[in-house]
């Protein structure tokens, strides 16, 4: 991308939350539901004198994407590391609960979940995890009926139990500044050991685990870039799609065909893994 | 984590409400709301304790001249700089006056 592209593009990263809602529906449209001036802060972080968000971290957003009844569901990065507190989580899953409410009574509500998120909230320990596993109920509920999106655009990225997550949802879409994984650099690095995974170094960071290499793992579904008009234009390409003939999260012996066959001998180049799974899952 | 209140003159009600900024590091959020003609009130819970001086140094020259519409503001900050917490005021009344006050 040259230095002009660069500064006449409208980024995506650089939106927060409430504005990647807002830019992902038609124009005119977005309603935001259980919003900051209702005041749902969180009552945990406030306990342990932290600084606590009117929205807790979450956006919803109702409106229509391409004509169609949808709601975003976006998670904003800057605040606590887009950590899944109590609330966020509520907000979440209450939203997609509905959506699924709504597929039942006919009307085909669609839901996108923007995932700029470390996964559970420390502070909220057990009440995190709760909500997160809601969440991922609901995807499974909802996806029956119309595919679920998520998408991840960076910087953040999705981890923790928000990429399981993120593994439910019918299409991925990231970019090339995004990553997905179950544990975050600096988690591998302290639990394994330097020689397991050196968290400094970039390359191999986002070699293994960057928007651009999950795509071709077939962990993700598009790999976009940074701009506010291919991401929406990549989200509504795969609700066009339909749900998909089998659902990724339905794949998972393929997936563990494949690992059983890594050789743990070396450590893997970012070529190994796409050789791996796109060998075991054509 | 300390909280803090201010009051201070001002004209007629905000003629909306809306929000800005995020409660990340070094940046803040500010929720600002109509309230009843002549009063602000401004609600700070803020990271970073022991600057209810500098705070109120920061929204007197803010708000002092009492020249600016009547509001609630509450403000959530996480040890943003007095220049960074004094756009983020100014945004929120340009939002305001610019949408009417859609959030």
């Amino acid at each position: 991308m040259s230095v002009e592209q660069l500064l006449k593009r409208d980024s995506f990263i650089e939106r927060g939350a409430r504005s990647r809602a807002q830019a992902l529906l038609d124009p005119g449209t977005c309603r935001e539901l259980a919003g900051p001036f209702e005041r749902l802060h969180s009552p945990w972080l406030a306990m342990q004198r932290l600084v606590t968000q009117a929205d807790d971290g979450v956006v919803v957003a109702k409106g229509r994407l391409d004509g169609r009844p949808a709601v975003v569901l976006a998670i904003e990065g800057g605040f606590q590391g887009g950590s899944m507190g109590e609330i966020g989580a509520a907000k979440i899953a209450g939203a997609l609960e509905l959506a699924v409410r709504d597929n039942e009574r006919g009307l085909p509500t669609q839901a996108v979940i923007l995932f700029e998120t470390g996964g559970v909230r420390l502070q909220e320990a057990n009440l995190g995890l709760a909500g997160i596993a809601e969440i991922q109920s609901a995807i499974v509920a909802l996806r029956r009926h119309r595919p679920v999106i998520g998408v991840s655009a960076g910087t953040v990225g999705c981890y923790g139990g928000m990429s399981i997550a993120a593994g439910l949802c019918s299409y991925f879409v990231m970019t090339r500044e995004a990553r997905l994984g179950l544990n975050g650099p600096q988690v591998i690095e302290q639990e394994a050991g330097v020689a397991e995974f050196d968290a400094r170094q970039r390359a191999l960071i986002w070699g293994l685990t960057g928007g651009e290499q999950r795509t071709a793992a077939r962990l993700a579904d598009a790999c976009v870039d940074d701009d506010t008009g291919a991401v929406r234009a990549a989200v509504i390409d795969l609700f066009a799609r339909g749900l998909p003939a089998v659902h990724r999260s339905d794949r998972a012996a393929d997936f563990l065909a494949c690992l059983a066959r890594v050789d743990t001998a070396r450590q893997a180049t970012a070529q190994d893994v796409r050789d791996l799974y796109s060998k075991g899952l054509e | 984590m300390e909280r803090l209140e201010y009051e201070f003159a001002a004209g007629q009600p905000a003629p909306g409400r809306t929000v800005c900024g995020v409660v990340s590091s070094g940046d803040l959020e500010v929720l600002l709301e109509p309230a009843g003609a002549g009063r602000t009130l401004v609600a700070v819970q803020t990271s970073v304790d022991g600057y209810g001086a500098t705070w109120k140094a920061l929204l007197e020259r803010v708000f002092g001249a009492g020249g600016l519409p009547a509001a609630r503001i509450e403000i959530n900050d996480n040890g943003a700089t007095p220049g960074v917490v004094r756009m983020r005021i100014e945004q929120a009344y340009e939002q305001v006056a610019a949408n009417g006050g859609k959030p």
